[in-house]
């Protein structure tokens, strides 16, 4: 691999990164508008408020940067950097089509991505504990708590795929799959789709944040663009997560023409759970602290553990 | 039987779905104007050719919000022997829209149709003191009133058309009379006086 290649790889990621988040922004202000009967942004940019997360971002950008008196300066400073740039990296490694189309192959690609977007939510306790204020504080420790809960399931059901597929290298998981893998794994789809949500703190996954009562959880303290970039952090997690179950459940490239068309194919199913992700948050409201937790321990982890099970007898039966 | 699991979940989901796909109900006023409904309280029209200054509307405004300014006007006699008559003459007409509460009892008492409601409702100000429109503001408003709405077609004929109506049956009735009067004598023996009232009728 040549250095322009590498950089093309690199430069081609970052813009990913950069702008598809945006839009999946966008989607949610309209899809949620007119799921509530409303219409959402209208002015910014003329053409159905196309411009409202650009206008978002300018705003953003002219607000004073503060930082509280009692706050631990370097490490509240530096909380938005570690809460967003993990999802950059695991971008990184996710196959988009056939014959290398990635930004760059990691032979360990499931453990890898699990691991670093495992980081992501230390932003969120930097950000709660650097605050100096109860409610970041409450916030964070939440965060820290769902992601205790929810981390395990989500390895569990990576784990089950993986051992299907018997290897770890995320483009080799796709190269195996076949479509009645999917009614196979759907259990596992599900448990890790559901627990990623409860990571991203997506609603109802979203008491670290509930606003009514702990007003915005860890972010309380954060103005202008360190805010936004929390923000953006979330989008950029709704981004590789639905990138990451097309790859892992839902076959990734495969589809008709997956030969010249592969890479449109995951962009379309990233897309469609994307929407999946806005749609269960227009429609559930936020679960109580204690349910989440049994939630996760009480159906999650079981159902996780089923599947693994299942997919063990499975893979005995067929080899 | 006994509903299913989760059955709760997905009703949730089919109904924001289904929001979706419908058109969304907001008004997006500023670009598109609303459709007001007849007989809308938007503002208070005077049409001041009207008013008398009986004051009633001042007097019975629950918040005192319309001020009347006037003075006598003194006309002299018609004739010789006459008394030199008085009229009112109205100096300022004022309603302070920001005590008013729209409930419309100036407009239900004036006796002489001077006050109207008019649909125009966009007359917002930055400051308070500015919602006191005077009498030159209130009769420009006067233009937006709408004709009244029109009578159910089963309805009452109003008072004044059956008045009028009556009198003019009466008038009419009157004339036909007279004119058969005059074309019976006619019939027999032709005179130049029926000729005449012929003209006349």
């Amino acid at each position: 691999m040549t250095l322009l290649d590498a950089l093309l790889r690199c430069v081609a990621v970052l813009a990913v990164f950069l702008v598809f988040p945006l839009v999946i922004g966008q989607t949610e202000h309209k899809v949620m508008a007119h799921m509530q009967g409303r219409l959402g942004p209208m002015y910014a940019g003329g053409f159905h408020g196309w411009a409202q997360l650009v206008a978002d971002g300018v705003k953003f950008a002219q607000k004073e940067d503060v930082v509280p008196a009692e706050a631990d300066r370097r490490v509240f400073q530096l909380a938005p950097a570690v809460a967003l740039l993990p999802y950059l990296v695991v971008l990184i490694a996710i196959p988009v089509g056939p014959h290398g189309l990635v930004g760059q192959a990691v032979d360990a690609g499931l453990f890898f991505v699990l691991a670093v977007m495992g980081v992501g939510v230390l932003g969120s306790l930097m950000a709660g504990w650097a605050s100096a204020n109860k409610f970041s504080l409450l916030g964070g420790i939440r965060t820290a708590a769902q992601l205790m809960s929810y981390e395990l399931p989500m390895l569990l059901a990576a784990a089950s795929v993986a051992m299907a597929a018997g290897t770890l290298s995320l483009s080799g998981i796709v190269d195996a799959f076949h479509w009645w893998w999917v009614p196979w794994q759907v259990v596992g789809g599900f448990v890790f789709f559901t627990a990623g949500l409860a990571e991203l703190q997506r609603p109802p996954f979203d008491m670290p944040v509930a606003d009514s009562e702990i007003i915005f959880g860890a972010y309380t303290e954060y103005t202008g663009l360190r805010f936004a970039l929390f923000l953006l952090s979330e989008y950029a997690g709704i981004l590789v997560l639905c990138a990451l179950t097309t790859v892992l459940f839902l076959g990734g490239w495969h589809g008709p023409f997956s030969d010249g068309l592969g890479w449109l194919w995951t962009l379309l199913k990233t897309f469609a759970l994307a929407f999946v992700v806005i749609w269960l948050r227009v429609t559930y409201p936020r679960l109580r602290e204690d349910q989440l937790m049994r939630f996760a321990w009480t159906v999650l982890i079981p159902l996780s553990l089923a599947q693994l099970a299942l997919t063990g007898v499975v893979k005995v039966v067929i080899s | 039987m006994a509903p299913l699991p989760g059955r709760g979940l997905a009703k949730g989901l089919a109904v924001t779905l289904r929001t979706m796909t419908r058109r969304s109900v907001t008004a997006q006023y500023p670009d598109v104007q609303p459709e007001l409904p007849p007989r809308s309280r938007g503002v208070i029209g005077l049409l001041e050719e009207n008013c008398t200054v009986c004051m009633l509307c001042a007097r019975e405004c629950p918040d005192w919000c319309i001020y009347i300014d006037s003075h006598k006007e003194t006309l002299p006699a018609a004739d010789p022997g006459a008394r030199a008559r008085t009229r009112n003459v109205l100096d300022r007409f004022a309603i302070d829209f920001s005590l008013c509460m729209y409930c419309g009892i100036c407009i239900e008492v004036c006796p002489f149709d001077a006050l109207f409601w008019s649909p125009e409702f966009e007359y917002a100000e930055t400051d308070i003191h500015e919602l006191t429109h005077e009498r030159d503001r209130l009769r420009e408003w006067m233009w937006t009133v709408p004709a009244p709405p029109a009578l159910d077609p089963a309805a009452e004929e109003p008072k004044e058309v059956a008045a009028a109506r009556k009198t003019a049956d009466k008038q009419a009735a009157a004339a036909a009379a007279a004119r058969e009067a005059a074309a019976a004598p006619a019939a027999v023996s032709p005179s130049p006086d029926s000729a005449e009232e012929q003209q006349d009728s």
